[in-house]
């Protein structure tokens, strides 16, 4: 039991130390949301602050709005890039405005006021919602305004992102507005939704007005013939700690009113159609806007998407995946680690104090089904971004199959044995040691087996919160489209999977042979 | 000759049920008690309160004429041999280990020479059995190495709570002679519980008819059988009879 705690307090020790290497004499952390539009605009503010003699840390993908900008509110990122609309409705709640510079005014006054939150002027173009179709579809059904919809809108299905789906300036307001009834709505990930529309599985999105795909598939946009959307304006977003640095605002401001709707189109194809790496795409713009010299070679070397097979890929990247494996494995272990340390005695200990022991075990059970998105985005204001916040999330995931399978085991444990043991001059303490718990060791190796398995597969989702992890390419690929990029970090996450799970059984042999 | 156990108006219930009432009862040293009653009558109470599973909510409960409520229920309980029905042998340890449990707790040095005897007395080669899990024994191997284990540190005192209830006939007449001889070889103190009137007359020197709570007749076997006290006793024997001759 001891041990338990001085293991537990290594652990807590070794986090805090994590967490303070990120934090202390830090670079301005430069973080996105998790689609490619976001992904390029973060890694242009990223080049310019660096070109401009800044240290900069990149956590792109940070989960959604609601994790990024808690993040950005709590100072555990700098500057991310965000839309006015966006901020009004999304983060504000309030009234949507059509009037642009109203909504940059009243956003940019409200966002200092209740969060010491700062807007740098708008980046130049608009990025609104759009309501798409094929072009057979429009054709077809003669659509060419949203209020077309009213009519046409039960025979059509809808394939929306969830962020959409829920926020008030889209499906729910849309139906409001327009007064749409769609035949069926599905939730879909932005980076299928265009393969889907395309493929005829669906019959209309939202997209982006500045979406790279929307050229590619020849989709048709309906016009916001009731100006239903507020405007979108793209602008850099400012932690309260970045916003008294003057020096690092002023090198941001200067992207300010320089990129144009169609350059911005034009990039977003390049990222997401083209497949070419981010960071060559914003290297090269920012070059040809003159804000920095030639770009530096480490931005040249990587190849486009047509340039080689996926395995060639994943061999390219070989360096990449094995830092992303072990910081994976990083995650895993010690949050694996903590929650054996605490739930083994703990389910020790409810099986004495047997009264307690469901409700204990029920209320740790209600953790397992909270969203894990929803559990991390609450942790930010807790405990910031990164390896801390992520490593927490990992822990109280881990908790629940361990501790109801010690519990079940060790108060389950040959019932017969072990009031023959303590018939026969065992005390308690022994029945626990020399009964009870072998004879549950292979129940508890279990438990620890199926935490293990659960907890490689919800690492991947550390890199919404910027914690890295090989759930890094799945978001950064899900956001670009990039089925290679996707594969670097699943196929090495199911390995891993695989190996656990495969170590373990191993162990949980060698724990039941013994037993 | 003092009572190595004795009850004296002891009393015992489980929320509404009755398991004990007012009941007394002696057993003299190297003397075979068998206690004999149907489901419910108390037998198993009286009996684990010797090695205080049970305590008493009224009366005493005397161990060599100790009131066991002042000892310590670890120590009682590594003193006094214990055979549960189920033999309750633990699944993870050899039979080696299993009947070496007590003088272990015991801090007895020559345990590995106590367990061998043990084994040796229940008619388990050790050589062959001493290194197999309780898992690769028969049903009444498995209740000969617990009467090993509740034998091997030399108790004074044996306690047996239906120990070859569970097993088929032959396994269980088997055991029964076996279990008369080595009480012919150690003439240990013995009370031991059963449903099985035959059984009773073939070990006890006393046996005891529990009804309710409640002693219904306390004798010899012989003299049980020519005289029956009640009805109800007059009964059991009818039936164990029938069994007998069938």
């Amino acid at each position: 039991m001891r041990k338990g705690v001085g293991g537990c307090a290594c652990l807590l020790i070794l986090a805090a130390t994590i967490g303070r290497a990120d934090g202390q004499t830090r670079p301005v952390i430069v973080a996105s949301k998790p689609f490619g539009e976001s992904y390029l605009l973060a890694e242009m503010f990223a080049q310019l602050l660096e070109a401009r003699g800044f240290q900069v840390d990149r956590r792109p993908g940070l989960g959604a709005t609601e994790i990024a900008f808690n993040a950005l509110r709590t100072s555990a990122i700098d500057v991310y890039p965000e839309y006015t609309g966006t901020g009004l409705l999304a983060i504000l709640g309030e009234q949507p405005s059509s009037d642009p510079r109203a909504v940059y005014q009243q956003v940019s006054r409200e966002f200092r006021r209740r969060y010491n939150v700062r807007w740098l002027p708008p980046l130049g173009f608009q990025n609104t919602y759009a309501i798409a179709v094929r072009r057979a579809t429009a054709e077809q059904l003669k659509l060419a305004n949203l209020s077309d919809l009213a009519s046409t809108g039960p025979k059509l299905r809808a394939g929306l992102t969830a962020d959409f789906i829920g926020r008030p300036d889209g499906l729910p307001g849309l139906e409001k507005a327009y007064g749409i009834r769609f035949r069926s709505v599905r939730a879909l990930l932005p980076a299928v939704k265009y393969q889907a529309l395309a493929a005829g599985e669906i019959d209309i999105i939202d997209g982006y007005s500045t979406d790279g795909f929307i050229a590619r598939y020849d989709l048709v946009i309906l016009k916001d013939d009731r100006s239903f959307f507020p405007p979108y304006e793209a602008a850099a977003l400012l932690s309260p700690r970045m916003s008294r640095e003057e020096a690092a605002v002023g090198a941001l401001s200067e992207l300010s009113g320089l990129l144009t709707e169609p350059v911005m189109r034009r990039l977003n194809q390049r990222v997401e159609v083209d497949g070419i790496p981010v960071a060559r795409v914003a290297a090269a713009q920012l070059q040809s806007l003159g804000l920095t010299g030639a770009p530096s070679a480490s931005h040249g070397q990587q190849t486009s998407r047509a340039g080689s097979g996926t395995l060639a890929y994943l061999w390219d990247e070989r360096q990449t995946i094995l830092r992303l494996t072990l910081r994976h494995i990083l995650l895993v272990g010690v949050s694996l680690l903590g929650a054996i340390v605490v739930a083994l005695p703990l389910g020790l200990l409810l099986e004495r104090g047997r009264g307690a022991a469901e409700s204990v075990i029920r209320g740790v059970g209600i953790l397992q089904t909270l969203p894990s998105i929803a559990l991390l985005a609450f942790m930010i204001p807790l405990l910031g971004i990164g390896v801390v916040p992520a490593l927490v999330a990992l822990f109280l995931y881990s908790l629940y199959p361990i501790l109801r399978n010690t519990y079940s085991g060790v108060r389950d444990a040959a019932p017969a044995a072990v009031s023959a043991a303590s018939a026969l001059g065992m005390t308690p303490r022994q029945v626990l040691r020399y009964v009870r718990l072998p004879l549950a060791a292979p129940v508890i190796m279990a438990g620890i087996r199926t935490a293990a398995v659960i907890n490689v597969g919800t690492a991947t989702l550390a890199a919404f919160i910027g914690a890295g992890g090989l759930g890094d390419p799945i978001a950064a690929g899900l956001a670009l489209s990039d089925t290679r990029m996707i594969l670097s970090g699943a196929l090495p996450a199911a390995l891993l999977a695989l190996l656990v799970d495969g170590l373990l059984g191993v162990c949980e042999r060698a724990v039941t042979a013994q037993s | 000759m003092a009572a190595v156990l004795a009850a004296k108006h002891v009393s015992k219930r489980y929320g509404s049920i009755v398991a004990l009432q007012d009941l007394s009862v002696q057993i003299q040293r190297a003397q075979c008690v068998v206690l004999i009653g149907e489901s419910g009558s108390g037998k198993s109470t009286l009996l684990r309160s010797f090695n205080r599973l049970v305590v008493p909510d009224a009366g005493q409960v005397l161990i060599d004429g100790v009131n066991a409520a002042e000892l310590d229920a670890i120590e009682l309980r590594r003193k006094v041999g214990y055979v549960p029905q189920d033999g309750g042998l633990l699944p993870h340890w050899s039979v080696q280990r299993n009947v070496e449990m007590v003088p272990w707790l015991r801090g007895m040095a020559n345990r590995a020479d106590l367990a061998t005897r043990a084994l040796t007395l229940v008619g388990l080669e050790p050589s062959l059995f001493r290194e197999r899990r309780p898992g690769e024994l028969s049903g009444g191997q498995r209740q000969r190495v617990a009467v090993a284990r509740a034998l091997a540190a030399e108790p004074n005192v044996i306690l047996l709570d239906e120990p070859f209830g569970a097993l088929d006939a032959i396994t269980r007449a088997d055991l029964q002679i076996a279990f008369a001889n080595i009480r012919g070889q150690l003439k240990i103190t013995t009370l031991l519980v059963t449903h099985d009137l035959n059984e009773a007359f073939l070990l006890a020197d006393r046996i005891v008819v529990m009804r309710e709570g409640k002693v219904e007749q306390d004798a010899a076997p012989h003299e049980l059988r020519d005289a029956p006290a009640t009805d109800y006793v007059r009964r059991l024997l009818v039936r164990a009879q029938g069994v007998a001759r069938a």
